[in-house]
């Protein structure tokens, strides 16, 4: 599965899985300043999965999220998305937690609600709610400096539920953590993802996340971005800490790591 | 300075904090008493220099002049604060909101700014009302600060948040009430601190520019006629006034920042250890 995958291939395994909620066609990214992040990118989202999109710092993994979110637009190609997965379907998680300090942990979860429109009545139970998803109950009134750096990340990550989001973006969340809280977030995103049944599109750099967490793999050329390779990962649900001392994690980041140092090589 | 550095143990912090307190009040001490000595020792006259008890007597003596003195300086620095900060936040969220208006407009804010206000004072004295004039000196030296600190601080959101704002389809008022307005708040209120000493100072410039014209009377032409008449002593006792009310507008506007920002920003939670 270590041999790049073309766009047909994407295109037929992804109509077997009842159609991609998103899509990239022939997808290019170029900036006014000349870089060139993503050339010729065709890849699917498919619903209810785990994807992960890895690839070295710089590849333009983080401008397919930004772009799959409609926070930019291609220079080349199109962007498919099945109704109800437009832009507001949409939840999105960045690398900081990006909370408002001026404000407490429920106003800053509410926001999104706010910005739709939704009646203070309506919206204070679904704060309440998607608080509770990432046991941060007892917080409400806090405010974000307050609090450390893994409970920040859960109360964006909050944020992001608070719409029920079938698609939820997530750009390198855990990468600025320490290695304890992280794994234990890592376990808390997968439990939310198996119990919400939402779809993740998750961009990292670590090849033991990525393996760790995700249903599908999806590595990245360096500048310009592409797909040099697929990976499947099929361990047994629900995946728990044991998972991360197995021998079938250990040989799925083996093939996993020899391919990105190929692909790096190749760059 | 070994009380400065940090140590285990309460008492460091402790005693630092009194140390700020009394080696200021201590100096100042020595100040006053070398002036009240130097005054005594060479029989100073007190039309040349009075001795600060003398300062003192005249303060409560004439406090019904120099107390109506007070109150329109104060009154003046007030409003022209008011204005300027009303003034500056408009022009400010203006120019945030258009590109066009603050391209074609700063230029101008800027040459306000920097042209000297005594100057611009006597002219403004030929065309309005002396009470007026005073006012708009004081509110041309206050409200650049306030624009240009809140200018800035509406183009200083986080560029996330702008995406997350953008993500769930936020107007330009929403963006502008519930984000632009908050993250440039610490930006305001550093830019109203200084704006504060600066009406003060305004009005202080455009009250001696006045000279007699200025039928309000405030403190800084009470020192102008004191000065014509030879009262140094109460010269000395209105200069005292000035200052003490710019260190009340500045105290004033400190505590505001503080109550305002004390839950969230960086800058408040500092004082509070």
């Amino acid at each position: 599965m270590s041999a790049s995958v073309s766009a047909r291939e994407e295109k037929s395994s992804a109509a077997s899985a009842g159609g991609p909620l998103a899509a990239f066609r022939n997808v290019g990214k170029s900036f006014p300043n000349g870089v060139t992040a993503l050339k010729n990118l065709d890849l699917a989202v498919r619903e209810g999965e785990f994807l992960s999109l890895l690839g070295p710092s710089g590849c333009g993994k983080s401008t397919a999220l930004r772009l799959l979110a409609g926070l930019a637009e291609p220079s080349e190609g199109d962007i498919l998305r099945r109704d109800g997965s437009g832009p507001r379907e949409i939840g999105f998680v960045f690398q900081e937690p990006t909370l408002m300090p001026w404000t407490t942990v429920a106003q800053n979860v509410r926001l999104p609600l706010r910005l739709k429109g939704v009646a203070r009545h309506e919206a204070m139970p679904r704060v309440e709610e998607a608080l509770a998803l990432v046991g941060l109950g007892d917080f409400r009134d806090a405010y974000p400096r307050e609090l450390s750096g893994g409970m920040r990340m859960r109360v964006s990550i909050a944020r992001a539920l608070v719409t029920r989001p079938r698609l939820l973006l997530m750009d390198e969340p855990f990468a600025a953590l320490d290695e304890i809280t992280r794994f234990k977030l890592n376990d808390e995103l997968r439990t939310l993802w198996r119990t919400l049944g939402c779809t993740i599109v998750f961009v990292t750099h670590s090849v033991f996340e990525s393996v760790y967490l995700s249903t599908r793999i999806l590595m990245f050329t360096p500048r310009p971005g592409r797909i040099a390779a697929e990976f499947t990962i099929e361990a047994s649900e629900p995946r728990e800490a044991p998972f991360r001392t197995s021998a079938e994690y250990g040989a799925e980041c083996r093939k996993v790591s020899a391919a990105l140092a190929r692909v790096m090589g190749e760059g | 300075m070994a009380a400065l550095k940090p140590s285990p143990g309460e008492r460091a912090p402790h005693a630092e904090r009194r140390l700020r307190y009394l080696l200021p009040a201590l100096a100042l001490a020595i100040v006053i008493i070398g002036w009240d000595l130097a005054v005594r020792l060479n029989s100073i006259p007190p039309y040349i220099l009075p001795g600060p008890g003398l300062v003192m007597e005249t303060l409560v003596a004439d406090w019904s002049v120099l107390s109506t003195s007070l109150m329109v300086t104060l009154e003046t620095t007030a409003l022209a604060l008011f204005a300027a900060t009303v003034g500056g936040v408009a022009l400010a969220i203006l120019f945030a909101s258009s590109r066009l208006v603050e391209l074609s407009l700063f230029p101008f804010a800027v040459i306000l700014q920097v042209t000297p206000v005594i100057a611009i004072a006597p002219l403004l004295l030929v065309y309005l009302e002396p009470n007026t004039a005073v006012l708009v000196c004081a509110w041309i030296v206050a409200f650049f600060p306030v624009l240009s600190n809140t200018a800035l601080g509406l183009v200083s959101v986080d560029h996330n948040l702008r995406d997350l704002f953008a993500l769930y389809g936020a107007g330009r008022v929403k963006t502008l009430v519930l984000l632009r307005i908050p993250a440039a708040l610490p930006y305001f209120l550093g830019g109203l601190r200084i704006a504060g000493g600066l009406a003060l100072i305004g009005a202080v410039v455009a009250e001696i520019a006045a000279g007699s014209a200025g039928k309000g009377s405030g403190l800084a032409y009470r020192i102008v006629e004191s000065g014509y008449r030879l009262n140094v002593p109460r010269m000395f006792a209105a200069l005292l006034l000035v200052s003490l009310a710019g260190i009340a507008i500045f105290a004033v506007l400190t505590f505001l920042q503080h109550l305002v920002l004390r839950r969230w920003h960086e800058s408040a939670l500092k004082q509070e250890r």
